[in-house]
């Protein structure tokens, strides 16, 4: 019943002649939460970012390496593709300032120049922030410009622009660095809401967070993937040394 | 075979109910390629964008180079009749033949380095007032933005207003010191050019007395320094490179500015005697011969001029905003 | 001692008052020069002097119609081919900061911006005139549009610099390609800097005479044809105010005063606007 769907094979980054990660190979099954955590600096987000092309945009950036969606080598693929199949949500909200929240919601059609009728981009609108959590919130001011809201629903909103375009896999990037507790907490809940539709990947520095909301970890050290397991045997019985020591606090 | 690469293998399976996913996966695919169809069309596009967007980049080198290739070339006949000897041959004298640019350039400097001398304390003045002694508040900002409101106005209006203000006001002026009253001539239009170029040289200053940072003026205050004392040897010495491009550029815009000075400066192909009587700049000169210019060689000593024109503001310009971004990056 | 520094106290007074006093000098030259033409031009404008055109010495009732009209089509020409090119040139500059490409292009932006009008003038003269066989309207555009790029340049390049990379990226990670992520999301987001650059090089051009004179040259009659010399505000003003007669110094008064309002209204507009729309953002 278990299926991959993003398999990473020998994946290398660089930045320039700086090598930042070193031959990760990994296997990410459908519908699970996978965390991947390490010190800053470890390469975790750098890898998170080449899973959908993203490293590239960053001038000197390359990549080497294969990266499997579906058995299809992302890195043959072209980056639009990859990109409308693995959505992204950032460290900071990053809703579209001079947008609607109705329209940042169904920003990746009317961006694209998708026309769709308007019962379907209700439609979209509705399930996409239904799915988030934030419906409620907001269904009475969709036209208020999106950058009105707090950080915590500005978060949510950009997780219900990725899961706009519905994505099989959605990558998040330290996504509740830049929340407060308890929009934290009300993230972490959609994770296990989300993770019934998609395959979500987490980068985080916390180590607690990974702990609560992934079904398996990876632990990133400078630029290696140390170790890769069920979240569960990674936190009670690590077997490397390096991933002992992290998760002790013995070094950061 | 791709499985014996992968690091860690996963042993326990998570129960997760799979057969909901496949049915929401299906819904979504008719948008899906929809969506990939489309893409394959955009790929084309964002492409063709790139590409314009590279020739749109070149065509600004192009043009840059094709105006610098446009005056050497229609400069060639002139610098070919009289070669260097041109830039100190003292006689423009279109009806037989010579020309000697050197009235005009003397006229330049003249009119460029006096009305500089005249415009830089109040232009210092205004970047001092505004950047340390009350940089915020309505009326500095009121100040700011009408001293800004001097390099708008069109230099035809400059000119036109000297023309019928400053022309009579300076004839008097002249009469009173005793040298024959013209009213036109280089001072006339160091007047007008000094106050054109204020903004300048005060915009640049104010901005670089701003970047001056608090903790050096704050550490001439606490040894018991005045204000005075730590605008004349913090911040002067601090901005000086930056005030100095202030200065540069404010020359850049006297050198080559034409309609203004055109109007007040007398046109005439003589040496000025001196800063009182008339004369001709580079650019006055241009304005007011080249659609008179009936013979080559003449259009073309004219377009030499402007060739001679062009390279000393560029040069004036390209070292002023080096000095001023080697100075923010500092 | 006290004494020593009751005299650095006074000193520091003194400098202060000399700067305060040096620095509202500056604006005495302007406001004269607004109440004079003010002055003399508001008492020129009439209905008929914005319809009529010029009448010869001697008649009166003249009015600058073929000027306003010339200068309007002659601005919106240059606008034209201006707008569009400076806007992707920035763009460029803006998204390729290091190329090798961007510096050199950019470098070319920084010389273009400090070549005096009257060059620019000579060369539209030889890249069109000369080639066309005659004065005509569309040189003049083509100059003016010269002195427009680099304004528009600089300002779409330094808006968009400021622009957060968050913004680039929330648009590349919904799989926009490169034109949609600058044309829908960049170039709106900066939408408030561009425009107050185009209306500056607006401005800066309504008032150009030297690059005039040799391509759109004038035009004592009316013309709607770009391919023939046509008469703009500047040219009139400086045309008629070097002339010797009294009837068409008023009417180079009546067009200064128009020019002037239209300048400055240009610019007061973009500095209100600009300060609105930066509070918005």
């Amino acid at each position: 019943m278990e299926s991959t769907i993003v398999k990473s094979i020998n994946y290398n980054a660089y930045f320039g002649d700086n090598h930042v990660v070193k031959d990760v190979n990994m296997d990410i099954p459908r519908n699970h939460v996978i965390a991947v955590m390490g010190p800053s600096g470890c390469g975790k987000t750098t890898f998170l970012r080449g899973i959908n092309r993203m490293h590239e945009l960053i001038p000197g950036a390359t990549a080497k390496g294969q990266i499997m969606l579906n058995n299809e080598d992302v890195m043959e693929m072209h980056p639009i593709f990859v990109r409308l199949k693995i959505g992204m949500v950032f460290q900071r909200p990053n809703p579209f300032p001079n947008l609607s929240i109705y329209d940042n919601v169904i920003a990746g059609y009317k961006l694209n120049g998708i026309k769709l009728p308007k019962a379907e981009k209700d439609r979209i609108v509705e399930h996409s922030l239904t799915r988030v959590a934030l419906w409620k919130e907001v269904k009475d001011s969709l036209t208020k410009k999106g950058s009105f809201l707090s950080g915590g629903q500005q978060q949510r909103l950009c997780i219900a622009r990725a899961v706009a375009m519905e994505p099989e896999v959605l990558l998040f990037d330290e996504p509740t660095s830049a929340l407060d507790p308890i929009s934290t907490s009300t993230v972490e809940e959609l994770f296990h809401e989300l993770k019934k539709n998609y395959t979500l990947i987490i980068v985080t520095h916390n180590m607690q967070q990974a702990a609560r909301v992934s079904d398996r970890t990876a632990f990133f050290y400078m630029g290696e993937l140390v170790e890769y397991d069920i979240t569960k045997n990674m936190f009670t019985n690590p077997k490397d040394t390096r991933t002992q020591n992290y998760i002790t606090g013995r070094f950061s | 075979m791709m499985e014996q690469s992968v690091d860690i293998k996963v042993t326990t399976r998570p129960g997760k109910d799979a057969g909901r996913v496949v049915s929401v996966k299906k819904t979504s695919t008719v948008s899906s390629n929809k969506r990939i169809r489309r893409s394959f069309r955009q790929i084309r596009t964002e492409n063709v964008f790139r590409r314009m967007l590279v020739i749109v980049a070149l065509c600004m080198i192009v043009l840059v180079l094709g105006i610098m290739v446009t005056l050497a070339v229609q400069s060639t006949l002139s610098f070919k009749s009289a070669g260097f000897s041109y830039l100190w041959g003292k006689t423009w004298d279109p009806v037989r033949d010579v020309f000697g640019a050197y009235p005009f350039i003397l006229g330049t400097l003249l009119t460029s380095f006096l009305a500089l001398i005249i415009s830089i304390p109040f232009s210092f003045a205004v970047a001092v007032f505004l950047g340390e002694y009350y940089p915020t508040g309505w009326l500095p900002n009121l100040l700011k933005n009408t001293v800004e409101l001097i390099a708008a106005v069109p230099s035809v209006i400059y000119g036109f207003w000297g023309l019928a203000v400053l022309v009579p006001i300076v004839r008097s002026f002249e009469t009173s010191i005793g040298v024959e009253p013209v009213g036109i001539g280089i001072f006339t239009s160091s007047l007008i050019l000094a106050i054109m170029i204020i903004p300048y040289a005060a915009s640049l200053g104010r901005s670089m007395i701003h970047m001056v940072p608090s903790n050096l003026k704050e550490a001439a205050y606490s040894l018991g320094a005045t204000r005075w004392e730590v605008i004349r040897s913090v911040i002067f010495p601090y901005t000086k490179s930056g005030l100095f491009a202030g200065v540069l550029l404010s020359l850049g815009r006297a050198l080559g500015e034409t309609m203004a000075v055109t109007m007040v400066i007398g046109n005439t192909s003589l040496i000025p005697k001196s800063i009182f009587s008339p004369g001709n700049t580079m650019a006055s000169v241009i304005a007011n011969e080249f659609t008179e210019a009936d013979h080559p060689v003449y259009l073309s000593a004219l377009i030499e001029l402007g060739l001679v024109l062009f390279l000393v503001t560029v040069v004036i310009n390209m070292v002023g905003k080096r000095m001023v971004s080697s100075f923010t990056n500092e | 001692m006290a004494n020593h520094v009751k005299y650095r106290i006074g000193k520091s007074r003194v400098f202060q008052g000399l700067t305060i006093l040096l620095a509202f000098a500056c604006v005495v030259p302007l406001i004269f020069i607004l109440i004079y033409i003010l002055q003399a031009g508001l008492t020129k404008i009439n209905w008929q002097f914005l319809t009529n055109l010029p009448k010869p010495v001697g008649e009166k009732g003249g009015g600058i119609a073929n000027a306003l009209i010339g200068s309007i089509m002659i601005i919106l020409c240059a606008s034209v081919i201006a707008i569009p090119f400076g806007i992707l040139c920035g763009i460029y500059l803006s998204e390729n900061k290091k190329s090798r490409l961007a510096y050199w292009s950019r470098l070319c932006v920084d010389i273009l911006q400090g070549v005096p009008s009257i060059v620019i003038g000579i060369v539209a003269y030889f890249w069109l005139v000369k080639p066309l066989g005659g004065f005509s309207a569309i040189s003049g555009s083509v100059a003016l549009a010269i002195m427009m790029l680099p304004i528009i340049i600089r300002s779409t390049e330094e808006t968009l610099k400021l622009l957060p990379d968050s913004l680039r990226e929330a648009a590349y990670a919904l799989g926009m390609p490169f034109h949609r992520v600058v044309l829908k999301v960049i170039v709106p987001c900066g939408i408030s800097g561009i425009m107050s650059g185009v209306m500056l090089a607006v401005a800066r051009i309504a008032g150009e005479t030297a690059p005039l004179l040799f391509t759109a040259f004038g035009n004592p009659y009316m013309s709607f044809n770009m391919m023939k010399p046509m008469q703009s505000m500047p040219l009139l003003i400086f045309n008629y105010a070097t002339s010797p007669y009294n009837d068409w110094h008023d009417l180079a008064w009546g067009a200064s005063c128009i020019l002037l309002i239209w300048v400055l209204a240009l610019n007061i507009f973009t500095k209100v606007i600009t300060r609105k729309w930066k509070v918005q953002l």
